[in-house]
């Protein structure tokens, strides 16, 4: 990443300040500092208007663009010396959610992340992204893991949703989407999640209970897919468009709505356009969110990461 | 696309009613009954057995010791934060599910004792849109679990939910983690929690606090299940297996403690609270 000047930057901090007082928002932590300032300046059009159905729907569309970078993508490019951990000590090893233990900004984090495929025999052998009982196990056991060892945990979600099957019901699916959650409420260890592509409901909030929760420009995170939500409330699963419109699935969206940290920027034209840039930006992202958090001690941790997501919701009184 | 779609939380109302059914008629061996008689058998069918839907405040009285529920949080009610306009606004829908149960949301909450054990009792509501969970249900359940923990009692929550409420969005999926890190409070004080599951308990609510409890109990023919059958058959076009979701298999599977019929519910409560005196 080119090196800016100190004009630039000091620049760059009066637009994130101003970005963040245009809603009353946080500062966008996670916002990548040395980013372009053509891109702050595109986030504060974008926040300071209401996303529009359109807008709202190409990010649908770019969350779920077949050529968008997935987790081992990312992997690749930003950590170094990385040992994919395999299995769940108990029973399988779910290829929809790949964990490991790798280097970062030259310390040892451990990694678990949902994995789509490209092809169809990679989508299938990935499950499209969507965990059995069992991936989640495997996630746990790995965050345990980083626990024990004071390694921060990175976290990167991208999937339809937790898998809807016989078996997966019959393993427990909803009993350990639960659990999974309890335990990232418990870790003494730094966390960080990134929604990079789709956040689909429990599947995904399964593990994105994190001190810092960012997502990419570009990503959705929602409570259910545009389409069931349109073949639940409009009864015609067509109207998936009205559908996103409606529940407002898009960054900008859960930003003003608390439930994310900060908005990590995209390349233009979304991460597809270029993952190398795509990974760097994240790469940022990460390493500040994590900054914000690695001083604090294992208790004020977790009291202030519980606190964060007991305050969530809006309701009257 | 249909593999695409993400099916995990589900909210759907009741099952439409076949034309001319009354909801006192079993819909296993249709016999009918009064509404008295119904009271009189805990609303489990006299012939068959069958469990009827029981709502929340009919709970409160066939589990609470007489006289001993304290609701709280009565005036808390849901927000229309997204503004959410489907077919119909979500401010409507909820006026109306008040207007239909009397009740302020899907969940009732306060201090009660059962065979003279005091405890938190919260307890859901199918009829109240699905009994799904918004920020208003989770805020409910948040404050019982904190309550219980307040006054080292026992919390005690039953069950009946479609999942998170849709018409909130994001912030629905958030009442999970919320819950969760509300019955984490719970563990670390520690007091009991105790999780009745009745039909439905599924999505959301399964995949969050319903799930934790240190014991969890479920009444019989309970669908408790993530995704709904309907949902996995649309999806996967798996053949679904008789009992698919069913307490039964949930049972035979691990994931919860006891099947007990409504009958015996409260005693059964009754000795697990002693238990954890």
């Amino acid at each position: 990443m080119a090196t800016e000047s100190s004009e630039g930057t000091a620049e760059q901090l009066r637009l994130r300040e101003r970005l963040a007082r245009l809603r009353d928002l946080p500062l966008l932590r996670g916002v990548g500092v040395s980013g372009e300032l053509a891109r702050l300046q595109h986030q504060i059009d974008r926040i300071a208007e209401e996303p529009s159905a359109d807008e709202v729907w190409r990010a649908v569309e770019l969350a779920r663009h077949q050529d968008r970078p997935y987790t081992l993508d990312y992997v690749e490019r930003i950590f170094d010396d990385f040992i994919e951990l395999h299995g769940d000590r108990s029973f399988a090893d779910d290829a929809a959610l790949v964990s490991g233990i790798g280097r970062f900004n030259g310390q040892t984090i451990a990694l678990v992340g949902h994995q789509k495929g490209r092809d169809i025999r990679e989508r299938t052998h990935r499950n499209f992204g969507m965990t059995y009982p069992e991936g989640y196990r495997k996630a746990m056991r790995v965050m345990e893991l980083a626990d024990r060892h004071r390694f921060p945990v990175i976290t990167l979600v991208d999937t339809p949703g937790a898998y809807p099957g016989v078996v997966a019901e019959q393993h427990g699916q909803g009993g350990w989407i639960a659990r999974s959650q309890l335990l990232m409420l418990r870790l003494g260890v730094p966390t960080v999640s990134c929604i990079i592509g789709e956040g689909g409901s429990g599947g995904a909030v399964a593990i994105a209970v994190a001190d810092r929760v960012l997502m990419q420009e570009n990503a959705i995170y929602s409570v259910i897919s545009p389409e069931g939500c349109a073949a639940i409330l409009w009864r015609d699963a067509g109207e998936a468009k009205k559908a996103a419109a409606a529940f407002k699935p898009d960054a900008a969206h859960c930003l003003e709505l608390g439930v994310i940290d900060g908005v990590v920027p995209e390349p233009p034209g979304g991460a597809h356009e270029n993952p190398d840039v795509a990974a760097a930006l994240l790469s940022e992202s990460l390493g500040i969110a994590l900054d914000e958090v690695k001083e604090r001690d294992p208790e004020a941790r977790r009291r202030e990461r519980s606190e964060k997501f007991r305050r969530m919701g809006i309701f009257l009184e | 696309m249909a593999s695409r779609i993400d099916v995990s939380i589900e909210h759907r109302g009741p099952e439409p009613e076949p034309a001319g059914k009354h909801p006192n008629t079993c819909p296993s061996c249709h016999s009918h009954y009064r509404d008295e008689e119904l009271d009189e058998s805990l609303w489990v069918c006299p012939q068959c057995g069958h469990h009827f839907s029981v709502r929340a405040r009919r709970r409160v009285d066939q589990l609470a010791d007489r006289g001993t529920f304290e609701e709280q949080d009565k005036d808390l009610r849901s927000a229309d934060p997204l503004s959410f306009f489907d077919l119909r606004a979500y401010s409507e829908r909820i006026a109306e599910a008040e207007m239909a149960t009397g009740l302020g949301d899907a969940l009732i909450a306060g201090a009660a004792s059962i065979e003279r054990r005091p405890c938190e009792l919260a307890v859901m509501d199918f009829a109240f849109m699905g009994g799904s969970m918004g920020s208003a249900v989770g805020e409910k359940f948040a404050r019982a679990c904190e309550r219980a923990a307040e006054r080292g009692v026992p919390l005690v929550c039953v069950t009946a939910s479609g999942g998170a409420r849709m018409q909130e969005g994001i912030l629905s999926l958030m009442q999970l983690p919320k819950t969760v890190a509300a019955v984490d409070l719970l563990h670390q004080k520690p007091a009991a929690f105790i999780s009745v599951m009745t039909h439905p308990t599924t999505a959301g609510v399964l995949a969050s606090f319903a799930s934790l409890g240190d014991v969890i109990v479920a009444e019989p023919g309970a669908l408790l299940a993530f995704t709904g059958p309907r949902v996995v058959q649309q999806t996967t076009r798996e053949k679904l297996p008789e009992d698919f979701g069913l307490a039964e298999s949930n049972a035979r599977f691990g994931h919860v403690d006891a099947i007990v019929p409504r009958p015996e519910l409260r005693p059964y409560l009754g000795r697990v609270l002693a238990l954890f005196e």
